[in-house]
């Protein structure tokens, strides 16, 4: 079965006015608009509207020519989106799963169900009636396959049926190709080759006794449209999706709903140690809550209701997915210190917005191995949640022969991904500084060695140089003005071991002198 | 591995010995020399901020203490933390200038300020999959005071996980560290292929306070993936490496010799 909701983002603005602005808004002519690069166009009109000339796709300002008192209203494709997956999910009253047809259709497998409501003719009665009741205009089809449903909801009176045991082609050959969910330069590609209508498409030779000459017409439409995969280009495998000689699969739509746990207090609590017993007793219904899932919690959002219709929200995240209680209290007994409670706290909610399967597994027997510390994923949350995400880190190596560019960082539990294996051709320090702090050098010539540098305050000698190794600037990255660098490892009198470059070489035309940087400490 | 700078009574290994283990691990070693097996759980190494051989020194005694619990083989993660001055003096670490086993088990943990620092090192100490935690922290702030340290101790040694900490540009004030070090660079031998460049890293290694050791001094270096003691001698020869091609001429030449 296939749900058309013909309009169903004016009958959303409609529905979201008061009922007592209904009858002004449906008399006065209104679009929806979408901004575009040309300015506003037009998705939507209401009754009015189309009836003063307004369509999908104009402009606003060709629109406004034609009505001047045209109203523009912004319309909400997310908001409608989100709406339609609320409507399929609510459609599965009729079958046992449904899909969603964005921009405005719903899927119902509703095979053999047809007989709960009283036979298929009462099952469309039923469908119409119902949105007809939530103020949606909805146009129902029933069909043996989604495209045939499609076609028929879209282009055939309100109510109509095939049969499983139609001729398709005789029942839907009056429909325009249209019917057949194509994209719209295939669409103009079929009116300019003179086929109008699905049974043109079907018997494209005119000649319904001869399969010879129908295979070999068909054969000449198949190629002109060899190089299309998609269905929605192709308007033979559209059809053939249509007459059910090509499987057509569908993606259901699943509700999940997230674990979730609250408590409604008899009484507004104001004190902490009251807090942290509802917390602990959150926590333990959560962790039965995730263990009848088999899932553990990535990312916990605790959600506290003042009496003063005030909402806090405290948000976790976890490194591995968990479900000790332990774990969870106290990792939100030290972001609960700021809590406000006001004249007092009278709901507190948790929910598992971010949940990942997590096995069952038995306990750990060993008394002295729970003694004997915490694991790798409980240590780095209670470091990322006390020191900020950002704080922990794992360095991991990036494709790119700029040194600060080379070392990127990810969250430390995340997997490594597989990476080419560099040469050792070049040593590199142990520590990179931040930003490469500038030094003042002291050179024989401008590309040469350096002698005596000095950085920080106090002038080095340098004894041991090897260089240079020249890293030419990533010019599908920066700008054409960036200037290449020479590394040089050296040491001074010391011992010690630092990273300097000189960005840029005297006269390459990108800038005056060339700066020396110090980037790296050589252990 | 007989040097000029260590003297002699440093005990062989004895492989074999019939001395039981414990009471091999009770015997107090009076020479530190690497790869020691009763390795100390709280190091301090006090290093100067512009250079990177405290950090460098804190790795490669990391790594020895490691092998010779004969753990050089596991894949457990490397926590390194710092505070912002720590990061601020001698930057994060460098990826592609690790040891390549620590290179796909670090984990970085840069801290705004030495509490929180202290607070990182607690909690990876506490950790049981954590194979050492490497500290650094900048100047001496108050936070990290002998109580402070005296804590780090406690929980390295009750959940026996190592730590290093690295001193940048700090005075050697009262702690509870059962290894202290004070290190700076010393000049690198010549490196291989080239001569002018700089070689392998070596430090100038200061032992001054521990408990199971006398003091001493060392230079140390990492070269070829194992902590060793470098002889003097070896940074003074500049001759490259030739390997057996030749038989090296000992004293006077064999034309002096003749002449004789």
């Amino acid at each position: 079965m296939a749900i058309w909701f013909a309009r169903l983002s004016v009958d959303r603005w409609r529905l979201a006015l008061g009922p007592e602005e209904r009858g002004a808004a449906d008399s006065a002519p209104t679009a929806l608009i979408n901004e575009t690069a040309h300015g506003p166009r037009i998705a939507a009109a209401n009754d009015a509207g189309l009836a003063a000339g307004a369509r999908a796709g104009m402009l606003l300002a060709d629109a406004r020519a034609l009505c001047p008192q045209l109203a523009a209203v912004p319309a909400d494709p997310a908001g409608d989106l989100a709406a339609l997956e609320n409507l399929a999910l609510w459609a599965q009253r009729w079958g046992p799963w449904s899909a969603l047809d964005p921009p405005d259709g719903v899927l119902v497998d509703v095979t053999g169900a047809g007989h709960l409501l009283g036979g298929d003719e009462a099952l469309l009665a039923d469908v119409a009636s119902v949105f007809a009741r939530r103020g949606l205009t909805a146009r129902a089809a029933l069909a043996p396959t989604a495209g045939a449903a499609w076609a028929l909801a879209h282009f055939a009176p309100a109510g109509a049926i095939l049969a499983p045991d139609d001729d398709p082609l005789r029942l839907l050959g009056d429909l325009p190709v249209a019917a057949l969910r194509l994209d719209d330069d295939v669409l103009t590609v079929l009116r300019r080759l003179g086929i109008r209508r699905l049974g043109e498409l079907a018997g494209i030779s005119g000649a319904h006794d001869d399969p010879a000459r129908e295979a070999a017409a068909r054969d000449a439409i198949r190629r002109r449209f060899r190089n299309r995969r998609s269905p929605a280009a192709n308007p033979l495998l559209r059809l053939d999706q249509l007459l059910g000689r090509m499987p057509e699969p569908l993606l259901p739509v699943l509700d999940r709903p997230q674990p979730m746990v609250q408590r409604r207090l008899m009484e507004p609590i104001r004190h902490r140690s009251l807090l942290d017993r509802v917390m602990g007793d959150l926590a333990d219904d959560m962790v039965r809550a995730l263990e009848a899932r088999g899932e553990g919690a990535r990312r916990l959002e605790l959600a506290l209701w003042r009496v003063d219709g005030e909402v806090m929200w405290r948000r976790i995240e976890l490194a591995a997915a968990t479900r000790e209680a332990a774990h969870m209290i106290r990792l939100f007994a030290a972001r609960l210190n700021d809590v406000d409670a006001g004249f007092g706290i009278e709901a507190v909610q948790l929910r598992a917005s971010w949940s990942e399967p997590l096995a069952l597994s038995q306990a750990d027997l060993d008394e002295a191995a729970q003694q004997h510390g915490t694991s790798l994923a409980a240590c780095i949350d209670r470091l990322s949640v006390r020191l900020g995400p950002k704080a922990v880190i794992r360095p991991v190596a990036h494709a790119s022969h700029i040194p600060e560019r080379a070392q990127g960082w990810q969250p430390p539990l995340d997997p490594l991904l597989p990476m080419q294996g560099r040469l050792a051709f070049h040593a590199r320090p142990l520590k990179l500084l931040d930003r490469p702090e500038p030094i003042a050098v002291l050179y024989a010539s401008p590309d040469g060695f350096p002698q005596r540098f000095r950085w920080r305050g106090d002038v080095r000698e340098v004894v041991r140089v090897e260089g240079p190794e020249r890293i030419a600037p990533e010019w599908w990255r920066e700008r054409s003005t960036a200037r290449l660098r020479d590394y040089y490892r050296i040491e001074d009198t010391a011992g010690r071991r630092y990273w300097i470059y000189r960005r840029g070489i005297a006269g390459d035309g990108r800038g005056g002198v060339p700066d020396w940087f110090l980037q790296g400490l050589c252990a | 591995m007989s040097d000029a700078l260590v003297p002699s009574g440093a005990p062989a290994p004895v492989l074999g010995s019939p001395i039981p283990p414990v009471l091999a691990a009770r015997r107090a070693e009076a020479r530190w020399r690497p790869g020691l097996s009763q390795q100390p759980l709280h190091s301090e190494i006090f290093a100067s901020g512009g250079e990177a051989s405290g950090a460098g020194l804190a790795l490669a005694l990391a790594r020895d203490a490691l092998a010779a619990a004969g753990e050089s083989e596991d894949a457990r993660q490397v926590l390194w933390v710092q505070d912002r001055g720590a990061i601020r003096q001698g930057g994060r670490p460098c990826v592609a200038g690790l040891p390549p086993d620590l290179r796909h088990r670090l984990i970085h943990v840069a801290a705004a300020t030495p509490e929180d620092a202290l607070f990182a090192l607690e909690e990876g100490l506490k950790c049981r999959d954590l194979a050492c935690v490497i500290g650094e922290i900048a100047g001496n702030p108050r936070a990290l005071s002998f109580t402070a340290s005296r804590r780090l101790t406690l929980t390295a040694e009750r959940h026996g996980v190592a730590l290093w900490l690295v001193r940048l540009d700090a005075e050697p004030d009262l702690s509870s560290a059962r290894m202290r070090w004070r290190t700076r660079a010393a000049p690198s031998p010549p490196a291989r292929w080239n001569p002018a460049a700089p070689g392998t890293a070596n430090w100038h290694a200061e032992l001054f306070r521990a408990r199971a050791h006398a003091p001493g001094e060392w230079m140390l270096s990492d070269a070829n993936e194992h902590l060793h003691i470098v002889r003097p001698s070896a940074s003074v020869s500049a001759a490259p490496d030739i390997g057996d091609l030749v038989r090296p001429t000992v004293g006077r030449s064999l034309a002096a010799r003749a002449r004789a």
